[in-house]
């Protein structure tokens, strides 16, 4: 990273000053398009400036958990593919992309927002897994706002592949969706400097002091947090970052 | 029994419709789409640019190395597992051989150019939809070719050839032959092979003629995308 470049943006951050020009708390464009991929049982494809994900929702029956017998699984990945950004490496997947997948997967889970007891087929025995997969086209930063997006547009797509012999029939879908009751909307509110700034580019996520993911619901509840980056932050800064995630929180949700 | 309908009520000789377009992605230095039917794929080309490991370096000439990855959600059926397997590992090779005669690597000693393909839905036909879009994508990258690639599956179901065969063909219950081919429209050199089926040498040969005048058609189609760009 280039010092000297660095406090420039600072420098011009605390002007409310982006590089791209936007205001500090205003995110890009957004547009959103529904059920993008004719395989999956739910899908969403979610444009913000130049960033572009599509996010595929898959149903499998497999057994449940020993210590939830009568609950369904929810299964989040997230694969940075190499053809979205030059920086990114083949192999595994990075602990970037595990970290996405996990913060995703913790907003819809700890919000309780798939009901798993409607997943269970047979006690014990037989369950629906919902798998959700997050795959960038083009990176432009934000990945974890955006795929979160996608991600609970997804869910809502979603239909149960109809039933034939006992199994599922991938080629016809159903007209039931998944039993979903809340649409938790995440928002990273990142410190640079001394500014706070929502929806960052990939070069300005190279900047970033310390973030903050905060999850939230339609009444303002708190479902999920990550605090990320190297820098500490104080209470205060703390408060004044959930305050912004819940304002931007409630934008993105007039979109869905 | 004979096939006299097509599934989908096309023609024999006759592709589902195909979409192209190029500048896609905008990190990459090149990139393609390529849709037929609901077989779509993305293509993205970085490089030239330095080669690792080192041992790879080639002083006469650049390497080619394509990655073709099916998402996870793209399959009908089963959940598709991330990460390379033995199929995604064998259709980069020979994507990457389906490629190599007409991209001109000796300007780039040492280097590499990187080519990922990606399919988020699939219905047959996957590997020929991503040598489409990675032809498109190696010259939006501005990469020296003698001429595009284009590439389609041509076949047997029943006992009729025909060309682009969609899933319900490839596992049709009178048996399928599916074969995809790849090829130089200028010279028709073909650069991609594979079948799987019973058939004969008249039959091949049939189909092999019949495919020819589509791919060009195909490659049309392509150099339109890459046209439409700079419009």
């Amino acid at each position: 990273m280039n010092k000297d470049f660095k406090n420039h943006i600072v420098k011009a951050l605390s002007k409310n000053v982006r590089l791209d020009g936007r205001k500090n708390d205003e995110f890009r464009k957004i547009t959103i398009e529904k059920n993008v991929t004719c395989n999956a049982e739910g899908s969403a494809k979610v444009t913000c400036g130049d960033s572009e994900v599509i996010v595929g929702v898959k149903m499998a029956m497999g057994t449940p958990y020993p210590d939830k017998p009568d609950e369904g699984v929810l299964m989040t990945g997230a694969e940075l593919h190499q053809m979205s950004n030059p920086d990114f490496e083949g192999g595994p997947p990075s602990i970037v992309a595990i970290e996405i997948a996990r913060v995703i997967d913790r907003g819809i889970r700890e919000s309780g927002t798939i009901d798993t007891k409607k997943l269970c087929i047979k006690e014990g025995e037989e369950v629906w897994m919902v798998c959700l997969d997050i795959s960038p086209i083009n990176m432009d930063g934000n990945l974890m706002d955006l795929g979160a997006l996608a991600g609970i547009i997804a869910l809502k797509e979603a239909k149960f592949p109809e039933m034939k012999d006992g199994k599922p029939d991938y080629k016809t879908l159903s007209k039931n969706p998944l039993p979903i009751s809340k649409t938790p909307i995440e928002v990273t509110v990142s410190k640079i400097g001394d500014s706070f700034l929502v929806d960052l580019t990939y070069e300005e996520e190279k900047f970033v002091d310390a973030r903050l993911t905060v999850a939230v619901l339609k009444d303002d509840t708190i479902c999920a947090m990550q605090k990320g980056g190297d820098s500490p932050l104080t209470e205060d800064e703390i408060f004044k970052m959930v305050e912004l995630a819940i304002k931007k929180s409630k934008e993105l949700r007039k979109l869905i | 029994m004979s096939y006299t309908k097509r599934n989908d009520g096309r023609k024999f000789e006759e592709t589902r419709p195909i979409e192209a377009k190029a500048g896609v992605i905008k990190n990459a230095d090149g990139s393609g789409f390529f849709k037929i039917g609901k077989t779509s794929a993305y293509a993205a080309v970085y490089g030239p640019k330095e080669l690792f490991p080192r041992s790879q370096h080639n002083p006469r000439k650049g390497l080619l190395r394509c990655n073709y990855n099916m998402m996870p959600f793209s399959g009908s059926g089963d959940r598709v597992r991330p990460g390379p397997n033995r199929r995604s590992k064998e259709i980069s090779l020979v994507t990457q051989k389906a490629l190599l005669p007409v991209v001109n690597l000796e300007g780039f000693p040492n280097a590499v150019i990187e080519v990922f393909i990606e399919l988020p839905q699939t219905d047959a036909g996957s590997r020929c939809a991503g040598i489409c879009a990675a032809s498109i994508a190696l010259a939006d990258a501005g990469i020296t070719m003698k001429d595009m690639v284009a590439s389609v599956s041509c076949g047997k179901v029943g006992d009729k050839v025909l060309i682009d065969l969609d899933y319900s063909e490839e596992s049709h219950e009178d048996g399928a032959v599916d074969i995809p081919v790849a090829m130089i429209p200028s010279t028709e050199e073909i650069t991609l092979l594979q079948l799987d089926g019973f058939i004969t040498k008249d039959e091949l040969k049939k189909a092999i003629q019949m495919v020819k005048p589509v791919l060009k058609n195909i490659a049309e189609i392509q150099r339109k995308a890459l046209k439409e760009k700079y419009k």
